[in-house]
């Protein structure tokens, strides 16, 4: 059975469609990613299946409870680490999930082993009784995981959660999410703008200006691409795809300035390239297909990592607020 | 719903354990409104027929404005926790909006009501004797006035955005609020605007009743009706009416806005 299904699910803010009828479904115990730049609908998805926000069409289930009619069924049965930091810096870690325990009703005698068992699964155990001011923003983050998973979620929600964190924090992050999947079978339903982060996920849809363009496994999305591609610079750049078209019988294509080709064990083929070709060629890349490139292929577009909104520098340096 | 209430209302109480600088000027505020009301207005302003020190007069007037003025500055942790976002976790859990906004008004009610209690230790330095039995009543009224005012700030902070904007509308309520309350001067001989005002204002009931419990021992009943405005009844009721209005408007402005 699917822990979630979506069916034609769409948002609009005013002339915006921010969700634009997407469909699919979550099975119970995989790591689903939403991979998109920003203001594809990541957040916006996240918002409506976690009844945050009310869907102006279509419909979603979160197990099997609608997130309009059965909201606070749904609230009770996902656990949520949202985008910006949500924690109280005046109270301990320990004050922290109390408070998140008692609100979403974990019986008062079965708390202190729950407590203990995501906080060690986090290890931070031995820092219940500081306050989260003198975290770093990687334990703020841990902490906010073990808040989402105390009250035995179905669903666990992250919304780009290694945004703002360094890259050693980021993967020392990606650790525990693995361990959380290995040793609880959690099911985790993700967004990122990190192409690598993406890999990590069971499934992804990619996500571009509110419509899902793709649904699979990295490994298969990859493979829909047909092979590595070679990249190849020149300043006769029309010359050379002709060329390439007449001896070697295939297609090169010239985005954003680089020509690029598509073909199956690029490593054995790239040597009988520039062997045969009279065409100048300056610079010239081989590369295993990334998500950037199935992207790329899908909407023209790349995600860059480096082109982080005002907003989201914004968000990350919020996220490093504090003593390190 | 009662542990969540319960759960939100301790949130406030630990946060305000852990802010010293909180704590400090609970201690320190009355000190210094008695200090700067009681000595200097006392020469300025007591025209001497009002059959009562006026230290002992303006006495309930201060220990309601301490009430009102933590009752306020207590809700402006809703702003905070929208600009921690510390909010999104209240509001994303499976609990009644009505609850939150309970836990958060019993919260400031809470911490106004101590407030006043430790006004009310200062007593013996005023002149002011009170007796045990008078003691419930006053809590009562103290804990009424902090919801009252709690509730409004309430309503207001779920509307705000911003701190900012938060601490503007305060500073527009306040004043207007403490001096129309009857603290400084008696209601009954103000020009009618300002009475017809003044009817609005829950700060007044609560001095109207605090006045006439504290000072009950103080002054004959004849100088104490001079003074006094409605019975305590009709005082409480409608801090109670007032209480009830605001926290449901509240809810409302939660459910919409947050």
């Amino acid at each position: 059975m699917d822990i979630i299904r979506v069916e034609n699910l769409t948002k609009k803010f005013k002339n915006f469609t921010a969700v634009d009828n997407i469909n699919f479904t979550v099975r119970p115990g995989e790591i689903f990613g939403f991979l998109g730049p920003n203001g594809a609908g990541k957040s916006t998805t996240i918002s409506l299946l976690t009844t945050l926000l009310q869907p102006t069409g279509g419909r979603a289930w979160v197990k099997s409870f609608d997130v309009v009619s059965d909201r606070d069924a749904v609230r009770q049965n996902i656990g949520l680490v949202f985008q910006d930091p949500s924690l109280d810096e005046r109270l301990t870690a320990e004050e922290n999930l109390r408070f998140h325990a008692r609100l979403y009703r974990v019986p008062a005698a079965a708390y202190p082993a729950r407590l203990e068992e995501v906080l060690r699964l986090v290890d931070l155990w031995d820092r219940q009784k500081n306050l989260v001011k003198t975290f770093s923003g990687g334990m703020k983050r841990r902490l906010e995981i073990a808040r989402g998973l105390i009250h035995y979620p179905a669903v666990l929600f992250l919304d780009e959660p290694t945004l703002g964190l360094d890259p050693q924090t980021r993967t020392n992050l990606w650790d525990y999410i693995l361990k959380l999947k290995r040793e609880k079978n959690m099911t985790i339903f993700m967004t990122t703008h990190y192409l690598n982060e993406a890999e990590y996920c069971d499934r992804i849809a990619i996500i571009d200006r509110g419509r899902i363009t793709a649904l699979d496994t990295p490994a298969n999305l990859k493979k829909a691409l047909g092979g590595d591609v070679i990249t190849l610079q020149s300043v006769q750049a029309a010359r050379l795809i002709a060329e390439i078209r007449e001896k070697f019988q295939l297609a090169a294509e010239e985005k954003n300035g680089e020509i690029l080709l598509k073909i199956t064990a690029g490593e054995k083929f790239l040597p009988r390239l520039l062997a045969r070709l009279h065409t100048e060629i300056s610079a010239v890349t081989l590369r295993k297909p990334t998500l950037d490139d199935v992207f790329l292929n899908l909407t023209g577009r790349q995600i860059r990592e480096e082109n982080a909104s005002p907003k989201d520098r914004l968000r990350a340096h919020n996220r490093m607020r504090g003593p390190k | 719903m009662l542990i969540t209430i319960f759960t939100i209302w301790q949130r406030e109480i630990i946060r305000y354990g852990r802010d010293k600088t909180r704590i400090v000027a609970t201690f320190v505020q009355p000190l210094m409104f008695l200090a700067i009301f009681g000595t200097g207005l006392r020469q300025t302003l007591a025209t001497g027929d009002f059959g009562l020190d006026f230290l002992q007069f303006m006495y309930p007037g201060i220990i309601a404005m301490s009430v009102m003025g933590v009752a306020f500055f207590s809700t402006i942790s809703t702003v905070w926790d929208r600009e921690f976002g510390f909010l999104k976790e209240i509001l994303v859990a499976p609990v009644r909006r009505s609850a939150i906004v309970l836990g958060k008004v019993f919260g400031a009610a809470s911490l106004a009501a101590f407030q006043a209690l430790i006004l009310l230790g200062l007593s013996p330095l005023i002149g002011v004797k009170i007796q045990l039995l008078a003691l419930p009543g006053l809590l009562f009224f103290m804990i009424l006035i902090g919801l009252a005012i709690a509730a409004l700030g309430l309503l207001i902070a779920s509307l705000m955005k911003t701190t900012e904007s938060f601490g503007l509308i305060m500073q527009i309520l306040i004043f207007p609020m403490f001096f129309m309350s009857g603290a400084f001067f008696p209601l009954n001989s103000a020009p009618i605007w300002m009475r017809t005002l003044s009817g609005f204002n829950p700060l007044s009931y609560g001095v109207d009743a605090l006045r006439q419990i504290l000072l009950a021992n103080q002054a004959t009943p004849a100088i104490l009706d001079k003074f006094t405005l409605h019975s305590p009844i009709m005082n409480a009721a409608f801090l109670l009416a007032f209480s009830s209005l605001a926290v449901s408007a509240a809810i409302l402005a939660f459910n919409k806005k947050a």
